[in-house]
């Protein structure tokens, strides 16, 4: 599967999809002028990952900032990740950042995926 | 030339600290966050603080970019807004001001009513159901901005609609982000 790496700018966040080495990331900050198109090619290459996954699949997203347009689409991430067997979200905030915490774990609240939350 | 210390003169007495009036697009919107970045970093504001206005200034300018409208007046197309960013001893002020259509002011005005009537899990409520239920608008909005905004700042939307001409009202907004974090 070919990996899909994006490197990430002022307004849209870092991708790294590569199923070989076992590295899914959306990390940085989101908040593109156009949330959908930004993320679509994302949500194509979890939908090809999901027709032959790896056994357990570990999904980082180490985020800084994302607007409101970004949130809509992370759920829509999330959402075809949930049908994926052997997922699992590592959510990171950073220490003092309440707002990315209480995200996450509404993002838990939303989807079937069991959610590990992490402290950078 | 009065106007240019008149003008500095009540931007002092405001409290102003960035004022920006022009085209909004997504490059002055990333210009204009950096720049008040840099400001608050050089004046070591707290991070917490920093992320609340960092977060309602997103989406107080993304709002402009997507929604106002533009001023039409013999076939002259015109899109301009301003946005302003204040700072006192015990709160920063993010102020945006942008035309809108009359017909457009009553949903707006209803929706940012809905808005303040809600407590924080009432919030928290309005943005789940929000988050699940829409999909992403063709002006690549979600409908989440002003709750987002509320929740944030955990202040109730302040807003005005002076009226521009018969056909055009400038819908001003104003969102309070103490500078005293709660425990």
């Amino acid at each position: 599967m070919e990996i899909l790496n994006l490197e990430g700018t002022e307004d849209t966040p870092k991708i790294m999809l590569d199923k070989g080495n076992g590295i899914f990331e959306i990390s940085g900050r989101s908040l593109p002028e156009d949330s959908a198109e930004f993320y679509r090619p994302i949500l194509d290459w979890i939908e090809r990952y999901g027709e032959s996954p790896n056994p357990t699949t570990e999904f980082v997203f180490k985020l800084e900032y994302f607007n409101t347009a970004s949130s809509k689409l992370i759920l829509d991430v999330l959402s075809a990740l949930e049908d994926i067997k052997g997922m699992k979200i590592i959510w990171y905030f950073h220490e003092d950042d309440e707002d990315m915490e209480e995200a996450g774990q509404e993002f838990s609240e939303l989807v079937e995926i069991p959610f590990e939350f992490k402290t950078y | 030339m009065n106007f240019i210390y008149d003008l500095h003169r009540t931007m002092m007495s405001q409290n102003l600290i960035l004022v920006y009036q022009g085209e909004f697009t997504q490059e002055t919107t990333k210009s204009i966050l950096a720049m008040a970045e840099r400001n608050l970093d050089s004046t070591g504001e707290e991070s917490t603080i920093k992320r609340k206005v960092f977060n309602v200034m997103v989406e107080a300018l993304q709002n402009i970019v997507k929604h106002s409208d533009e001023l039409v007046h013999d076939n002259v197309h015109t899109h301009t807004a301003i946005f302003l960013i204040g700072k006192e001893r015990g709160q920063y002020s993010i102020m945006a001001g942008n035309p809108i259509k009359k017909e457009n002011m009553p949903a707006l005005k209803k929706t940012l009513e809905h808005i303040n009537s809600l407590d924080k899990e009432g919030l928290k409520d309005l943005y789940k159901e929000i988050i699940k239920n829409t999909t992403i608008s063709d002006k690549g909005g979600a409908g989440l901005g002003f709750v987002d905004m509320a929740r944030k700042s955990g202040q109730k939307l302040l807003y005005e609609f002076p009226e521009m001409s018969p056909d055009y009202h400038f819908f001003c907004l104003k969102v309070i982000v103490p500078r005293d974090t709660e425990n």
